[in-house]
């Protein structure tokens, strides 16, 4: 789409080890970033959607980029070292996290802050920066934002923390946001406002935005293209109405078809996916989607499928797409209310590894 | 058994008194402050609250973080004391016993957590699990309880075989359905599910909402559904209470309250949830400024109106009262509603 992309993620794989061994979290995952490009990383708990952004940053706790590249404008990033990432951290690529009460000091006033955040990468006077402080509070609209510079995060809702978090992100105008589920704490009414508030920023600072989520509507209503990860891989990739519209994985089409809508018939059961999100170390062989796949034949427990190029700039990885053209995915139906359920699958081992904030 | 959806083709309230009657409830927790921790005010979480739920139907309360729905389950629990108020429970009036004579009705009624792991021992097996509320209650021990422990799992989707694992060993849905077993060890005819499925992946929320639904329709039960998520509520619930610091602001059938709400607070809550994201998005919601005010210090009058599009000089005066507002038995507390009083000033859709 964009000649030359702001974030290229090529072949990614990233892997934690444990004490039973190394397990791989990313599984070679490529996608970019155009400039004043928002793009969507979605995909359940496990999926290596938030690691993937974790290691865009190299903020990876425990974990190491095992193979592949992200280059930012054309640099690699995996070759920088520590001291020319804090440069790119904050500088060109900002990051905004769900929970603000973790990634804010408690010790700290938010006027010190942000005061701190743009002072880091821009050689200018504390009075100067305390000045664009305040603008960068009213601009996330913060009330009353020259007396709020004194406030502690504690003593800010959830909504105006996230604000906070915001504005020292877009101190220094970075070109890249990536934002991890950032709304994800939030009451709908507050959602709502933040993400127009991140829309709206966006267009201003031109911003580009890597936004991961686990949700459908979120990504509905704010990306231009929508990157679909299942079990540390990329499953299916293209522009986002296209996509929601018309998914071509299985994947897409179930996960889409089980969100409860406000036309979803009482009278019916919801077309849940059967098992659950499969464990790391316990990949199944084939396509990792397969055993809860209702389209799902021999061949998907044997043959790894590679993503194929759909028309329209699309992508998915379904060997349903092998023989050419599209895949015909059907959502699976929705029984009656007296059905059998779908099954709980069997027992999940414990997640090997839980990223929280860092 | 009731009959699997007969009571939500009928929307009117169902015959007989309610299995569950909540009136006036008030719940405020008192602000300390100092040495002699003097009360220097209150958080005012419930602030007369009223509902019924009746035998096999499923109520959704909804309201933002703070407007007071989790407080409500414990209340109606009796796991808190309320400040005044009644709740009753078939008919016996529940808000002043002591918890002595509680311990025989707690078995009738239950509560499902958000994180069920948090709330198992680590250290117990899925079959201890299970059958504590029934030692705790002296209904069984022993091989009997195990026996119900196995019928349990097996009704909740999974197998006898997983009796003797340990919680560390289940997935988070598999987790919520043994807490769901565990809920309904003791055969209770209302569960309380507190963001039941609210930590659960979508396709396991999917999976998780349509247990509970067939349970309603096998064992009759009653819910008091909580959730944040306005879609998920919309689906279980037949009944829906929109709840707004401390107040039941707007009542009545789920899909009439979310199609066509008479609150003007409600309308903000609709107008909030994102479009279906199979149209294909690029759709913006009704974007409300502000944030919910503390509980500690809620505005006089109505207590939307410092957000209200359509408040008037009344409105920052004098509490609305629930107005009728519809079939079924709808209410709304909004002064916009009673005519009489707006004097041909605009009256809401």
């Amino acid at each position: 789409m964009h000649p030359q992309p702001l974030l290229e993620v090529d072949d990614l794989h990233v892997e934690f080890s444990t004490a039973d061994g190394p397990v791989e979290a990313v599984a070679g995952v490529s996608f970019t970033v155009g400039p004043e490009e928002t793009v969507a990383v979605v995909g359940e708990s496990g999926s290596g959607k938030s690691v993937t952004a974790l290691a865009v940053l190299k903020l990876l706790d425990g974990g190491r980029i095992s193979g592949g590249q992200v280059r930012f404008d054309g640099e690699d990033l995996a070759s920088l070292d520590n001291r020319a990432m804090r440069r790119v951290r904050g500088n060109d690529i900002a990051m905004i996290f769900q929970d603000p009460m973790t990634s804010l000091d408690p010790l700290y006033s938010i006027g010190h802050q942000i005061v701190e955040a743009l002072r880091l990468h821009r050689p200018v006077s504390k009075k100067a920066a305390r000045e664009r402080a305040v603008e960068l509070l009213e601009q996330v609209g913060m009330p009353d934002p020259r007396r709020r510079l004194a406030s502690y995060p504690h003593q800010l809702s959830g909504g105006q923390r996230q604000r906070v978090m915001i504005a020292i992100a877009l101190a220094c105008s970075p070109r890249l946001l990536i934002a991890d589920e950032p709304t994800t704490a939030l009451d709908v009414t507050i959602e709502a406002q933040i993400l127009e508030l991140l829309h709206e920023l966006q267009r201003e600072y031109r911003t580009a935005m890597l936004l991961v989520t686990h949700d459908m509507g979120v990504v509905a209503e704010i990306a231009d293209r929508v990157v679909v990860f299942y079990g540390g891989q990329v499953v299916e990739q293209g522009p986002t109405a296209q996509v929601l519209r018309d998914p071509q994985h299985p994947y897409t089409a179930a996960l889409l078809a089980a969100i409860p809508h406000p036309d979803s018939a009482k009278e019916l059961q919801l077309p849940a996916i059967p098992g659950a999100v499969p464990a790391l170390r316990d990949m199944p062989t084939g396509c990792r989607f397969n055993p809860r796949c209702a389209m799902a034949w021999d061949d998907c427990t044997r043959e790894v499928p590679p993503l194929y190029e759909l028309p329209g700039g699309r992508t998915s990885r379904c060997l349903l797409h092998r023989d050419g053209g599209g895949s015909a995915v059907v959502a699976p139906p929705a029984p009656p209310l007296t059905a059998e359920l779908a099954p709980a699958g069997p027992p999940a081992r414990a997640p090997l590894t839980t990223q929280k904030g860092i | 058994m009731a009959s699997p959806a007969a009571h939500r083709e009928d929307t009117a309230p169902a015959p007989g008194p309610p299995l569950m009657e909540v009136t006036d409830l008030v719940k405020h927790f008192p602000i300390t402050r100092g040495l002699l921790r003097r009360t220097v005010g209150h958080v005012r979480a419930v602030d007369g609250v009223s509902f019924t739920i009746g035998a096999g139907e499923t109520v959704g309360l909804v309201g933002e973080s703070g407007s007071g729905k989790s407080t409500v389950a414990r209340l109606v629990l009796r796991l808190l004391d309320p400040t005044s108020g009644s709740v009753k429970f078939d008919g016996q009036e529940i808000a002043a016993l002591s918890q002595r004579e509680l311990t025989p009705l707690r078995r009738n009624m239950q509560i499902v957590f958000q994180d069920p792991v948090s709330s198992f021992d680590p250290r117990m097996t899925i079959c201890s699990v299970i059958t504590e509320p029934l030692e705790a209650q002296g209904i069984s021990s022993g091989q009997q309880a195990r026996d119900r422990a196995a019928e349990l799992l097996d009704l909740v989707g999974l197998s006898s075989r997983d009796l003797d694992k340990y919680p560390h060993q289940f997935s988070g849905g598999q987790a919520q359905r043994i807490g769901i077993a565990r809920a309904l060890a003791t055969n209770p005819r209302l569960l309380v599910c507190d963001e039941a499925v609210s930590a659960l992946d979508v396709s396991v929320q999917a999976q998780v909402l349509n247990l509970l639904r067939k349970l309603q329709v096998e064992l009759g039960l009653s819910y008091l559904f909580i959730a944040h998520d306005l879609n998920v509520v919309r689906y279980i619930s037949d009944r829906i209470c929109v709840m707004y610091l401390g107040r039941v602001v707007e009542q009545g059938p789920a899909d009439a309250v979310m199609t066509d709400p008479k609150h003007p607070y409600t309308r903000t809550l609709a107008g909030a949830i994102a479009a279906d994201p199979r149209t294909g998005g690029g759709t913006r919601r009704v974007v409300v400024r502000g944030e919910m005010p503390s509980p500690s210090n809620p505005p006089p009058g109505c207590p939307f109106h410092p957000r209200c599009p359509q408040a008037f000089d009344r409105c920052s005066t004098e509490v609305p009262a629930p107005l009728p507002a519809g079939e079924g038995g709808r209410t709304a507390s909004c002064h916009l509603l009673d005519i009489t009083a707006v004097n041909g000033k605009a009256v809401g859709r």
